[in-house]
């Protein structure tokens, strides 16, 4: 369990000030909508009304006549763009498919797909020029959900697509099935042991078939974009992004500009949850810049964001999995279809990996399918692809657990995966906790306090996630009155400035306060990948590490020329500098700072870093536990406590460490009880503002408890492990499972929303209730 | 044709004369008008609560209110919050607190706080979840933020009156549920 401060640290375990925290309470933060450049126009998006249709025209010539507008774009200004897998940062990246995403060509593919855009001089202007502008539609018949689509008779959204059977989650896959056009371009399979065998092996199998709604981010600020094309033909951007080399990336491969050309100045970002990975307005911006020939601003209404912005997959799943009577798992069968919305790319292979990833699983066979459907296009959430898998299979645990009459955590900790057990998709893992965080939960007052009372109940469950390495770059400056600065590429999400300020502060011996971090555009520091794959404390962490160390080491360098001794001869320690033979009186950090110039010049510390590919390094668990109360009138679930233990390998700052837990948590139980998209039977998206997507506000919670395990991971310096997205997986099987001992439905579907839960309910009552349970559908 | 009104309004105690039209509203006025972009779109149909300002004593979400209906009003944005560079008592506790992660609803919350706590300086955990529930935060899950504004109540209760804008006592009573009414508040 963690202290709050490791003996062998100082600063590293406290919980200073984040350095950006005043500028972030007084307003003073420059977020990307707060941008504004001389003569800048505003630009907005026409979108599709129809979830599936073709465009046989768009007329632009009354818009144009509209005073104050200034330029026009459709899908025929964007050039012509190559299907290229690239890998950017933790996404895998159709750059075809991206382009059409970010203005469609011949088709239209989901309600709110964008077909052109308007800059204008106000904002108001250019959104009375969308009105103008005659778009002639041929509407088709559209898809919506993954078992509809993955019918052999379904009308298909992308005529090139085949099915591709894959290995792994970097594979190219070989075509599966008939070559003709199909909904379901991916298809990964994992399997070992012998199935049958495992099953006759049981004494109790439980085989149930789970649906999940597609949720999404629910960041509270929309995209945004700013876009200055200059007569250098030099783009520069400011915009809230995860990731400002991801969008340099990706809009450089959506309008055929080189990556050199374009400059992207990251501004503070209001949320992402993987959902500011990619790119969305940024190309459409430029564009609209070059062909006005002024810098144009974009902003997406809330609407903009829930109808076009990635949610993540609905799920269908279908889990079979044995035990015997002790407890033991004897053979697993998954069946997943993730919906990728209208371009291939859902979180399809990591769901599969991580779903029964906490289970020591002989026999096992895992299918999951890229499913297409005319929903937005899926853009990352919060460990994606695994919230949504765990869900189905820690019910069934749950199920089997009791079948076992074992206590649920009992019966994790009797299969747990520990180090050196294989993963769902073949590699062991190397040291994990688990078990650690299974122990911290049953230990937790929270599990050792009785829960009385009429409809209420308690679940648990626990979920996986592997956690990002990729590539970070770091410069550590020291200035010379002996303060410091640390630039990183990592956008800062959640208070990761703080935890580098910390690391440079414990690295130097100089206070945190005197540490000032600055988070850097594209042509002002080495690649550095996205703010997600919760790699940010451990890869940028171990960046700028090994930068204050090379700093370090250029300081012990200078120390031992101005006093004519060798590097090895000088002695370091806390924050000063001494002759290994005291031979002259010591040097704090800021009085060498101050003879730097007579020493060789400035002080520079640098480091860049690949910290692995995704999976390789992080490996983290966490485990829920969750009351609840069920209305018996309405079956609105109230949480009456909540306790979360992740292992987080180290936690440099444990404050924002647990406000990591609590953010996950939160999105977790919305997840479970409210959160869904409603589109009617043409495909149009209903609930596009956040009264009807409804998300926890804090009448919806309780206080949220923290268990911060710390098994420090051997493979980082600091021990981290990253902490951002695990906490996520676990909440919605462990309030279904609290939902079942509270009222013995077992539900299947989520969200657990009142009229859902209700129909389960009477569903199980007597005869009288059938039509209540009727009107209640 | 002049399409735009001008304004006579006071913001964050400066009297303050704008241009405006008639169609902006408050929110769209303070950011684009007058550059004060602390105030935050995150809906712009009253749902976020990332616009909050305080006008006359209550929380409003500001992309709510027209521009024109801010005249003769006393207007306080978190730009006014703080007392030249010494923060408001609620502006520390966030950060002591950790109480922002991505902080794009921090202005929202601590002027929605700001209200609650001039009219109740000694909220119960439900009171402050009440006058909170009209500010959506998805980085938190609200239990660092429900702290900051518990500690901040009994910091300023720690003086002899709160620091800042103390109202009469007698219209404490059952304004946090007004509160939630933003929207309907003119």
């Amino acid at each position: 369990m963690a202290s709050d401060q490791s003996p062998e640290f100082k600063v590293i375990g406290t919980r200073p000030v984040r350095p950006d925290g005043i500028d972030k309470v007084t307003g003073r933060a420059k977020y990307g909508a707060d941008y504004a450049l001389p003569g800048m126009l505003h630009g907005k998006v026409l979108r599709s009304p129809h979830a599936h249709a073709r465009i046989r025209s768009i007329n632009v010539e009354r818009a144009l006549r509209l005073p104050g507008v200034k330029a026009i774009v459709t899908g025929a200004d964007f050039p012509e763009v190559k299907g290229v897998m690239a890998q950017v940062g933790e996404l895998i990246v159709n750059t075809h498919y991206l382009s059409l995403n970010v203005m469609a060509r011949d088709k239209t593919l989901y309600d709110g797909h964008a077909v052109a855009a308007v800059a204008a001089t106000s904002k108001h202007i250019a959104e009375e020029a969308l009105e103008l502008i005659e778009v002639d539609y041929e509407v088709l018949p559209p898809v919506m959900t993954a078992e509809e689509a993955m019918r052999p008779d379904a009308p298909v959204l992308l005529e090139e697509l085949r099915t591709r059977l894959m290995t792994h989650r970097t594979d190219p896959g070989s075509p599966e099935g008939p070559d003709r056009p199909s909904n379901v371009p991916g298809h990964i399979r994992f399997e070992r042991g012998d199935l049958a065998a495992g099953f006759r092996a049981a004494d109790f199998v439980v085989e149930r078939e789970f649906v999940t709604a597609a949720v999404h981010q629910g960041y509270i600020e929309p995209q945004n974009a700013l876009a200055v094309y200059g007569a250098d033909e030099l783009v520069t951007i400011y915009c809230s992004t995860q990731g400002a080399f991801n969008v340099r990336t990706l809009t450089s491969s959506v309008l055929g500009i080189p990556e050199g050309r374009i400059r992207v100045v990251p501004a503070e970002i209001g949320g992402g949850f993987g959902g500011k990975t990619t790119v969305y307005l940024e190309p459409v911006a430029a564009l609209l810049a070059k062909k006005s020939g002024r810098p144009v601003k974009m902003v997406m209404t809330r609407a903009e964001v829930l109808r076009a912005t990635g949610p993540t997959s609905g799920i269908k799943a279908r889990v079979k999995i044995g035990a015997t009577r002790n407890g033991q798992i004897t053979a697993a069968e998954v069946w997943l279809a993730y919906e990728a919305g209208a371009f291939p790319g859902s979180p399809f292979a990591p769901g599969a990996m991580c779903t029964l990833a906490p289970y020591n699983i002989e026999n096992l066979r895992i299918d999951s399918f890229d499913v297409v459907v005319n929903r937005p296009k899926v853009a990352a959430y919060r460990a994606p692809g695994s919230p949504a898998s765990a869900f189905a299979c820690e019910c069934v645990i749950d199920e089997l657990a009791e079948q076992c009459r074992l206590d649920p955590l009992e019966f994790r900790l009797r299969n747990a995966s520990h180090e050196g057990t294989p993963q769902p998709a073949g590699p062991a893992f190397k040291k994990i906790g688990l078990v650690e965080t299974l122990e911290a939960i049953r230990a937790s007052d929270h599990y050792r306090a009785p829960l009385e009372g009429p409809s209420r109940g308690r679940g648990v469950a626990c979920g996986f996630w592997f956690n990002g390495g990729l590539q970070s770059s770091a410069v550590v400056n020291i200035h010379s009155d002996g303060s410091v600065s640390v630039v990183t590429g990592s956008v800062d999400i959640g208070g990761t400035r703080a935890t580098q300020a910390m690391i440079v502060a414990e690295t130097l011996g100089v206070p945190v306060e005197d540490v000032r971090p600055v988070v850097a555009d594209t042509d002002s520091i080495g690649q550095t990948d996205v703010t997600g794959g919760s790699r940010t404390a451990l890869a940028t962490g171990m960046a700028v590490l090994e930068a204050a160390n090379d700093a370090l080491a250029q300081l012990i360098s200078r120390a031992a020329k101005l006093w004519d001794k060798k590097p090895n001869e000088v002695v370091f320690a806390e924050g000063t500098f001494r002759p290994a033979d005291g031979g002259a009186p010591p040097m704090t950090l800021r009085q060498l700072a101050g003879r730097l110039a007579r020493t060789g010049g400035p002080v520079v510390g640098r480091a860049t870093v690949n910290a692995g590919a995704v999976g390789a390094v992080g490996n983290a668990f966490a485990t829920v536990c969750v009351d609840v109360e069920v209305d018996p009138d309405t079956a609105k679930v109230r949480i009456l406590r909540c306790t979360i233990a992740q292992d987080v390998g180290r936690a440099l700052h444990p404050a924002y460490v647990e406000g990591q837990l609590q953010g996950a948590l939160a999105q977790g139980i919305g997840w479970a009880l409210n959160e869904e998209y409603f589109y009617d039977q043409k495909g149009t998206l209903r609930n596009f503002g956040l009264l009807d997507y409804r998300m926890p506000t804090c009448l919806d919670l309780p206080m949220i408890e923290t268990l911060v395990v710390e098994v420090p991971n051997p493979h980082h310096p600091l021990g981290v492990r990253g902490v951002g997205e695990v906490g996520i997986v676990p909440p919605m099987a462990a309030v279904a499972n609290a939902i079942y001992r509270a009222v013995g439905v077992r539900m299947a579907e989520l969200p657990m929303s009142p009229p859902r839960l209700l129909k389960a309910m009477l569903a199980t009552r007597a005869e009288p209730f059938e039509e209540q349970a009727t009107a209640a559908d | 044709m002049a399409n735009k009104v001008i304004v006579e309004t006071t913001i964050n105690g400066d009297p303050v004369e704008l241009l405006c039209e008639p169609r902006q509203s408050l929110l769209e006025v303070l950011r684009d008008v007058l550059e004060l972009t602390g105030s935050k779109e995150g809906c712009l149909t009253g749902d976020c609560g990332a616009c909050t300002v305080v006008i006359d004593g209550r929380p409003v979400c500001s992309c709510l209110m027209l521009g024109v209906e801010a005249a003769g009003k006393q207007i306080s944005t978190v730009e006014g919050l703080a007392s030249g560079t010494a923060l408001h008592v609620l502006q520390q506790k966030f950060l002591e607190h950790a109480s922002l992660q991505c902080g794009i609803c921090t202005p929202g919350f601590l002027m929605s706080a700001k209200a609650l706590l001039d009219h109740n300086p000694n909220p119960t955990e439900a009171e402050i979840r009440y006058a909170l529930a009209g500010n959506l935060c998805r980085c938190t899950g609200y239990d660092k933020i429900v702290r900051a504004v518990t500690d901040a109540a009994a910091t300023m209760a720690g003086r002899s009156r709160p620091a800042h804008g103390a109202v009469p006592a007698e219209t404490a009573s059952g304004m946090t549920g007004e509160m939630l009414a933003k929207g309907e508040v003119k």
